[in-house]
């Protein structure tokens, strides 16, 4: 493997030559990789499968029938209730956020159709305050779910989330039993829920509607649970478990139903929703 | 012994001095103290009293709602509940003692009464994982609320817990599924719930046992999102500034005291404390507690629970402050 090791050497050092943007080190195999390669393959790494983490839009794009996803309430916005303030104040940081992102909020829903079938679906933005969850994202999600059970169709969330967002305090934490008795009142019914969780999903987003899916499905390797891996080692003062809350250690551990890549998303939740389907609606005869 | 906080110094001085007098007096047949004495010094002592505790921080708040010698829920459940038994065990994997739940009577009325637990001494505390329950705690917790509902008995809860526990147990058993489904679960139920924050509502782990028709505060409690040191080392990892003031900048800016979540319509009541905080007088503090259980009891139990379940729902669905711009 000399040669192996030799291009990886000239790559690492030729670094500041590269043409912007061109070159991207994979964050789990370190391998460095064109650019372009990756994009054609949904943003996963061509050596080691790793699925490196994308923008809502991207995810929308990746499940959803071209053309077909509409957002709501995109103009939801909090009222700042606490007049939060650290180094800056939140109202600033927020427009920071709408900035870098180009979205206004951590979390999009809307309409959309998944080969064919309507759904609701919620996608978290990981780089909008890590995906935080706050009364807008409370909100837009408690709005999907309401959506999905007035409308009779399959509820769809992706989460990607450092979890509740601190700078909303309680109104933050109150989301949680918001959303999740929102829920609650679609699972009284025979309307699908299917929650797909990417790298990384915690604290109070786990800890809610992202852990109450009828059907729960984690991206490959992605980093998942209720406490961070820090907190837990500076509470128990030992070291993690190799793998410790990954998707394969949750799924070992009987939290998750499956783990899909990219490539096979989009398909196995329609495969899900045709088969969840209430005779009724189910389309041709019984076999 | 008494334990005194930083800020009851001056209160701590007064109240030896007086104790001091009181026993002097008793102990000699002839005193010359003054006959007003004790009475002059207790009354300032009284004026100290309200005057520390009508204007403590927040950060002090937040020390009240841990003091050591608060009361814990087993304290209220002896001091209130009458014929209480214990009941143990999630049926899945094992018994929380983090989490103490059981069926008894307050005011002759039967219910179930769950809280999270702390303990007192260091095996005590060492036993109850200091307050921080493991997925099973919630189990328990639900196991017994809908033991609650088949049976139509109301529930009240105690809340005071620092988090739930983070360790590689609670992981792997599903600490996250378990207080998801607590929140969920427990917004369903066809029973009257009533929660009360006695102590410190840490996040995640408070909210599983907070769901529910009434959500009361004792005045010296907190509810956070996050405790203050965990924000402040969030926020000002770099600061230079003496630890604790950071503390008290981050409790402050949290708003977590039962007056400022009362203002934003999180919780429904204050029950105010004794003097000095509830551990300076436990029986009265636990019976108002009871008063609040039992006039809350009395508008909830004549409620369709069908409508219980609906305002309950519509309760929630509220919580936001947000505003809606419109099309743009």
């Amino acid at each position: 493997m000399g040669w192996f090791k030799k291009t990886k050497e000239i790559a690492a050092n030729r670094k500041v030559n590269i043409p912007e943007g061109l070159w991207i080190k994979c964050d789990s195999c370190k391998e460095i990789i064109y650019k372009k390669e990756i994009q054609r393959n949904l943003q996963v790494c061509p050596k080691c499968n790793y699925h490196f983490r994308i923008s809502s839009l991207e995810r929308i794009n990746l499940i959803t029938d071209e053309g077909t996803f509409i957002e709501i309430d995109s103009d939801l916005t909090t009222t700042n209730p606490l007049n939060f303030s650290d180094t800056i104040s939140y109202k600033d940081r927020l427009e920071i956020n709408k900035k870098k992102t180009s979205l206004k909020e951590a979390a999009i829903y809307g309409d959309a159709t998944i080969n064919g079938r309507a759904v609701s679906l919620a996608v978290l933005e990981f780089s909008f305050m890590g995906g935080s969850m706050g009364a807008v994202v409370g909100e837009k999600i408690a709005r999907a779910t309401e959506r999905a059970l007035d409308k009779g169709i399959p509820l769809i969330t992706i989460s990607s989330s450092g979890g509740a967002r601190m700078q909303e305090g309680m109104f933050s934490l109150m989301q949680m039993a918001k959303v999740s008795a929102a829920i609650a009142r679609l699972k009284e019914t025979d309307t699908l829920y299917v929650s797909i969780l990417a790298d990384p999903t915690f604290g109070g987003v786990t800890a809610s509607f992202a852990m109450l899916g009828d059907v729960i499905i984690a991206e490959p390797k992605s980093l998942i649970g209720f406490a961070g891996p820090r907190v837990i080692e500076r509470t128990i003062k030992q070291q993690l478990p190799k793998d410790f809350q990954r998707a394969e250690f949750l799924l070992e551990h009987g939290m998750i139903d499956l783990i899909v890549g990219r490539k096979e998303l989009k398909n196995t939740i329609h495969r899900l929703i045709e088969l969840f389907m209430p005779y009724k609606q189910e389309e041709g005869s019984f076999p | 012994m008494s334990h005194y906080l930083e800020f009851e110094r001056p209160l701590e001085d007064l109240e030896n001095r007086i104790e001091a007098l009181r026993r002097l007096s008793t102990n000699e047949m002839e005193s010359d103290i003054e006959p007003d004495e004790v009475n002059r010094l207790e009354k300032k002592a009284k004026e100290l009293r309200s005057e520390i505790f009508s204007g403590l921080t927040r950060w002090q708040k937040t020390l009240m709602a841990r003091h050591p010698e608060r009361p814990y829920t087993l304290d209220y459940i002896n001091m209130i509940v009458k014929d209480f038994v214990e009941l143990h065990g999630d049926r899945r994997f094992g018994d929380d003692p983090a989490i103490v739940g059981g069926i008894g009577r307050i005011s002759g009325i039967s219910m179930f009464i769950i809280g999270h637990q702390k303990g007192r001494s260091m095996k005590e505390r060492i036993f109850r994982n200091f307050g921080q329950s493991n997925p099973e705690g919630y189990r328990k917790a639900l196991r017994l609320m809908k033991l609650a509902e088949r049976f139509k008995k109301p529930v009240v809860t105690f809340i005071d817990t620092s988090g739930a526990f983070p360790g590689i147990g609670a992981e792997e058993r599903g600490q996250a599924e378990a207080i998801a489904t607590n929140l969920m679960e427990i917004s369903r139920l066809k029973i009257p719930i009533i929660a009360i924050v006695i102590g410190e509502g840490g996040s995640g782990g408070a909210l599983a046992l907070s769901v529910g028709d009434r959500l009361y505060m004792l005045e010296h409690s907190i509810y956070s999102v996050i405790s203050p040191e965990g924000c402040a080392a969030i926020l000002w990892k770099k600061g230079g500034e003496p630890v604790t003031d950071n503390f008290s900048r981050a409790a402050d800016a949290l708003k977590l005291t039962a007056n400022d979540l009362k203002a934003f319509k999180i919780i429904d009541g204050i029950i105010s404390e004794p003097p000095g905080g509830a551990h300076r007088d436990p029986k009265a503090m636990a019976k108002r507690i009871a008063d609040y259980i039992t006039k809350a009891l009395d508008v909830l139990q004549e409620t369709d629970p069908v409508k219980l379940i609906e305002e309950r729902y519509r309760r929630l669905r509220k919580i936001g402050s947000l505003t809606q711009t419109g099309p743009q």
